[in-house]
C-alpha cells in the first residue's frame, strides 16, 4: 500500500481541492484529511460517519482550591505562567507538562488525561475515509496526525486497497512532521507567487529532512508564468519531479461550493484536463518510488 | 495596541492585509510576522534587516559522572524526552518542551540546560516602519516557543501589527493571546467558511473583540455573509477578485502600491477598529 | 548464549515477526540454545502516539536481553538501543520467530549500525 501526502507550505494553494480531485481520478483508495487544525475535505466529500472517538492526548492540571495551601512553588516551578495568583490553572497556557503536580507538597493538583478532539471513520462515495476535528485550541495537532493516518491505512488494508490518499496540513511544523513521516511520496502543490515560491522551498527542504521523496505541481501557473517556471527550475535543481502546470480556474471555486470535485462539476474545464495529466504523472512516480509506506 | 490577524484557512489574504495595513498607516508601527512556520511579510515589506538573532529553548544536558541513574528524571517527563537506559540516560532534545522538571527532580544535580535552536528572529525596518519576524528552523517542530520570542518585542507605545498562522491550534493561540483585536481574514467559499468558525470559536475562546476582511468576496457564494450577521461580526472590509492583485501579489507587491487609492480604505480599516475597541475598553 | 527480543505478532515461536519494533503486539524474549521464551506485552506502546520506540526499547532492556530481532527501528529507538548496549538485527519480517532466530545463530543476520526508516511523527 502506498501513501500520496498532499501538502503545500504555504496555505490556501489548492491542495483539498486537488486531493478531491484525485479522489475522482483513482477507483480503489483510502482517503485521509491529516489537517485536522481546519479540516476541509469532508466538505466535499461528504462523510457517512460510522464510528467516532474521543481524541485523548496529554494532561491539564487543575487545583484544587480546598486542599492548596498557596504555597506557591506551583506558580515558581510553572514555565508558561499558567497558574494565576489565584491558583486557577489557565487551560490555555497550561503546557501538560506535570511538574506542578509532581512538586505539590499537598497534592492538591491533579493531571487528568484530556480529551482534546475526536476522529471518525467513516464511508464516502469515493471509498472510506478517516478525518479528525481537533478540538479549538487545542495541542498535540502531531500526535492526531500521526494516529488519523495510521487509522487511513488501516482502512486501506482492510478492503486491500492500493492507495491512501492523504490531506496534509500548511506549515512546516508539528503536524507537517507528522503528516510527511513513513510516506510514500509527498506532492507538493505550489503557486507561482513570491510566496508561494518562498513557502514552497522550505516545505521542499522539510521533505528532504525527512527523506520523504517529493514531487511538485504549479496550481494558478499563468497568474505569474515566470514566477511558475523559476519555480520549476528550484524543483529540478533539488531533484523534485515537477508534476505539471494548473492554470487559474475558476471551476475549482465554483465546485466547491457545491460540494463537488471538479470532474464532477465540470471534467471538460481547463482546471480538469491540467489536473489529469498531474494525476497520470503522479500514478507514475508513486509506481518508481523506492520508500514504501508500510506501517 | 496589538492587532492580530489571522484566519483558520490558509491563503485567505492575512499577510496582504497586515502588511497593506502596516505600511498605509506609516510611523509609530511595528508589523510582527509570527507565521514562523512559513513567513511571508517580509516578501513585500523588503525591510531592511539590523539584527539576527538565534533562538533556542532549553533542554536537558546530563552529566553522567554525577548522574546515578536513579530514573527520576525520565519518571517526570511527560513527553518523553529523557530516559534512563541500561547504565545511561539518553535525552531526546527534539522531544523536549523544556519544562525544567528532569532538571528539578534530579536528587545528584546532575542535569543542567543547554539549548536547542529554535530558528532565527529578524528585525529591521522600511521607513519608519519596524518589522521583526521568526523563522522557525526546517526540521523544528515546535513553533509557539518562538512565536511567544517574536512577541517579546511589541512595544506598548506604538500600534502593533501580528500576521498570525493559518489554523487554531496552539501556533494561533499564541499569535492571538492577549491581543487588544483580532482581524479575521476570510473567502466566502465552503472551506473559508468552515475555517472562519473555528477561528471565531479560538477567539471567543481568548474573549477578544474580532470583526471580518471578505478577501475575494464576488467569489463563491454569500453564506459568510448570513454567518456573520448571524454571529453579529462587523465586517470592514471587502476586497474583490482583481486579477491585478492577485498578479501584484504574485510579484510580491502590496495593493496599495499598485492602487494607491487602496490607502485610503486600509487606513479606514484600521479607525473602525481603533473605535471599536475604544468602545469595548471605555 | 545471551537473551534474544524478537517482536512478535502473538506469543509464540511460531508467530510472525511483527515487523514495527516500537509498535508491535509484543516481545518474546527467547533463549537462543533452548528455545525457552517468555513473552512481554507491548500494548501500551502500540498506543502512544510518540515515543513509542523509546518505550519499546525501555522495555526490552528491561528484559534482559541483549540483542533485537524485528523489521524495522525507528531513530530513536535505535538511540536508545545503542544506548543500552543491545545489538539490533533488522529487516526480518516476512517470517517467523523460529526462522528469526535460526538465521540469527547461523550467523546470517546484519547487525545494524543505523536506522532503517523514520520515524513517525513529531
Amino acid at each position: 500500500m502506498k501513501e500520496l501526502v498532499v501538502i503545500s507550505g504555504k496555505g490556501g494553494t489548492g491542495k483539498t481541492s486537488l486531493l478531491a480531485a484525485f479522489a475522482s481520478l483513482v477507483k480503489r483508495k483510502a482517503l485521509c484529511d491529516a489537517d485536522v487544525d481546519a479540516a476541509d475535505l469532508h466538505l466535499i466529500m461528504d462523510p457517512r460517519i460510522k464510528e467516532r472517538h474521543d481524541f485523548e492526548s496529554g494532561h491539564a492540571a487543575t487545583i484544587n482550591l480546598d486542599t492548596c495551601t498557596q504555597c506557591g512553588l506551583c506558580r515558581e516551578l510553572c514555565r508558561w505562567d499558567a497558574i494565576g495568583e489565584d491558583f486557577i490553572v489557565d487551560p490555555i497556557g497550561c503546557e501538560g507538562c506535570g511538574v506542578c503536580y509532581y512538586f505539590c507538597p499537598e497534592k492538591a493538583i491533579e493531571f487528568p488525561l484530556k480529551t482534546c478532539g475526536e476522529w471518525y471513520l467513516s464511508e464516502t462515495r469515493f471509498g472510506p475515509m478517516a478525518h479528525a476535528r481537533l478540538g479549538i485550541a487545542e495541542e498535540n495537532s502531531g500526535k492526531l496526525v500521526s494516529l488519523i493516518r495510521k487509522e487511513g491505512k488501516k482502512l486501506a488494508e482492510k478492503e486491500s486497497l492500493d492507495l491512501l490518499l492523504t490531506d496534509g496540513p500548511p506549515g512546516i511544523g508539528c503536524p507537517v512532521i507528522a503528516s510527511l513521516g513513513g510516506a510514500t511520496a509527498t506532492l507538493v502543490v505550489a503557486e507561482p507567487t513570491v510566496s508561494g515560491r518562498h513557502d514552497m522551498e522550505r516545505v521542499v527542504e522539510l521533505a528532504a529532512f525527512f527523506k520523504v521523496p517529493a514531487m511538485v505541481c504549479i496550481n494558478k501557473f499563468d497568474l505569474n508564468p515566470d514566477m511558475g517556471q523559476a519555480i520549476e527550475v528550484f524543483a529540478r535543481e533539488r531533484n523534485v519531479t515537477v508534476m505539471g502546470r494548473i492554470p487559474f480556474d475558476p471551476v475549482f471555486t465554483k465546485a466547491m461550493v457545491q460540494g463537488k470535485t471538479i470532474f464532477e462539476f465540470d471534467d471538460r474545464s481547463e482546471g480538469s484536463k491540467a489536473v489529469k495529466v498531474i494525476w497520470e504523472n503522479l500514478v507514475k512516480g508513486l509506481e518508481t518510488s523506492t520508500c514504501w509506506g508500510q506501517s | 495596541m496589538i492587532i492580530s490577524i489571522a484566519s483558520g484557512k490558509g491563503g485567505t489574504g492575512k499577510t496582504t492585509v497586515a502588511t497593506n495595513m502596516a505600511v498605509s498607516l506609516g510611523g509609530d508601527v511595528q508589523l510582527l510576522d509570527c507565521d514562523v512556520e512559513e513567513p511571508n511579510a517580509h516578501l513585500f515589506i523588503h525591510p531592511v534587516i539590523n539584527e539576527v538573532k538565534t533562538i533556542t529553548t532549553p533542554v536537558p544536558d546530563v552529566d553522567m559522572e554525577k548522574c546515578n541513574l536513579c530514573g527520576k528524571c525520565g519518571e517526570i517527563c511527560q513527553f518523553k524526552a529523557i530516559v534512563v537506559i541500561g547504565e545511561t540516560v539518553l535525552p531526546f532534545p527534539e522531544m523536549c518542551h523544556s519544562c525544567g522538571g528532569c532538571m528539578e527532580v534530579c536528587p545528584e544535580k546532575a542535569i543542567t540546560e543547554t539549548g536547542r535552536e529554535l530558528g532565527v528572529i529578524e528585525r529591521g525596518s522600511r521607513n519608519g516602519l519596524e518589522f521583526v519576524h521568526g523563522k522557525l528552523r526546517v526540521g523544528e517542530a515546535m513553533s509557539p516557543p518562538l512565536i511567544r520570542k517574536v512577541r517579546e518585542y511589541a512595544r506598548p507605545d506604538v500600534l502593533t501589527i501580528i500576521d498570525a498562522p493559518p489554523g487554531t491550534s496552539c501556533p494561533v493561540i499564541a499569535s492571538m493571546k492577549g491581543a487588544d483585536f483580532v482581524l479575521l481574514v476570510t473567502e466566502p467559499t465552503p472551506f473559508g467558511l468552515n475555517d472562519l468558525k473555528l477561528a471565531v470559536g479560538a477567539v471567543n475562546i481568548l474573549g477578544i473583540p474580532c470583526g471580518l476582511v471578505i478577501n475575494r468576496s464576488d467569489m463563491g457564494d454569500d453564506q459568510v455573509k448570513i454567518y456573520a450577521e448571524k454571529e453579529n461580526l462587523p465586517i470592514l472590509m471587502e476586497i474583490p477578485f482583481d486579477r491585478k492583485i492577485a498578479e501584484a501579489y504574485s510579484r510580491g507587491e502590496m495593493i496599495v502600491e499598485v492602487m494607491p487609492e487602496w490607502k485610503e480604505k486600509f487606513l479606514k480599516l484600521y479607525q473602525q477598529i481603533e473605535e471599536m475597541s475604544f468602545h469595548k475598553n471605555h | 548464549m545471551e537473551k534474544i527480543a524478537v517482536s512478535c505478532e502473538e506469543p509464540s515461536l511460531d508467530s510472525p515477526v511483527d515487523p514495527r519494533f516500537g509498535r508491535a503486539a509484543g516481545f518474546l524474549i527467547v533463549d537462543p540454545d533452548t528455545l525457552e521464551f517468555s513473552y512481554v506485552d507491548n500494548g501500551s506502546s502500540q498506543a502512544m502516539s510518540q515515543g513509542a520506540g523509546i518505550q519499546a526499547a525501555e522495555t526490552v532492556c528491561r528484559s534482559g536481553a541483549k540483542v533485537v530481532l524485528t523489521g524495522y527501528v525507528g531513530p530513536k529507538a535505535f538511540q536508545a538501543l545503542f544506548a543500552a548496549g543491545i545489538k539490533i538485527g533488522q529487516n526480518l519480517e516476512k517470517m517467523t520467530v523460529r526462522q528469526a532466530i535460526d538465521k540469527f545463530k547461523a550467523g546470517e543476520v546484519d547487525m545494524a549500525t543505523a536506522p532503517n526508516r523514520m520515524g513517525h511523527g513529531a
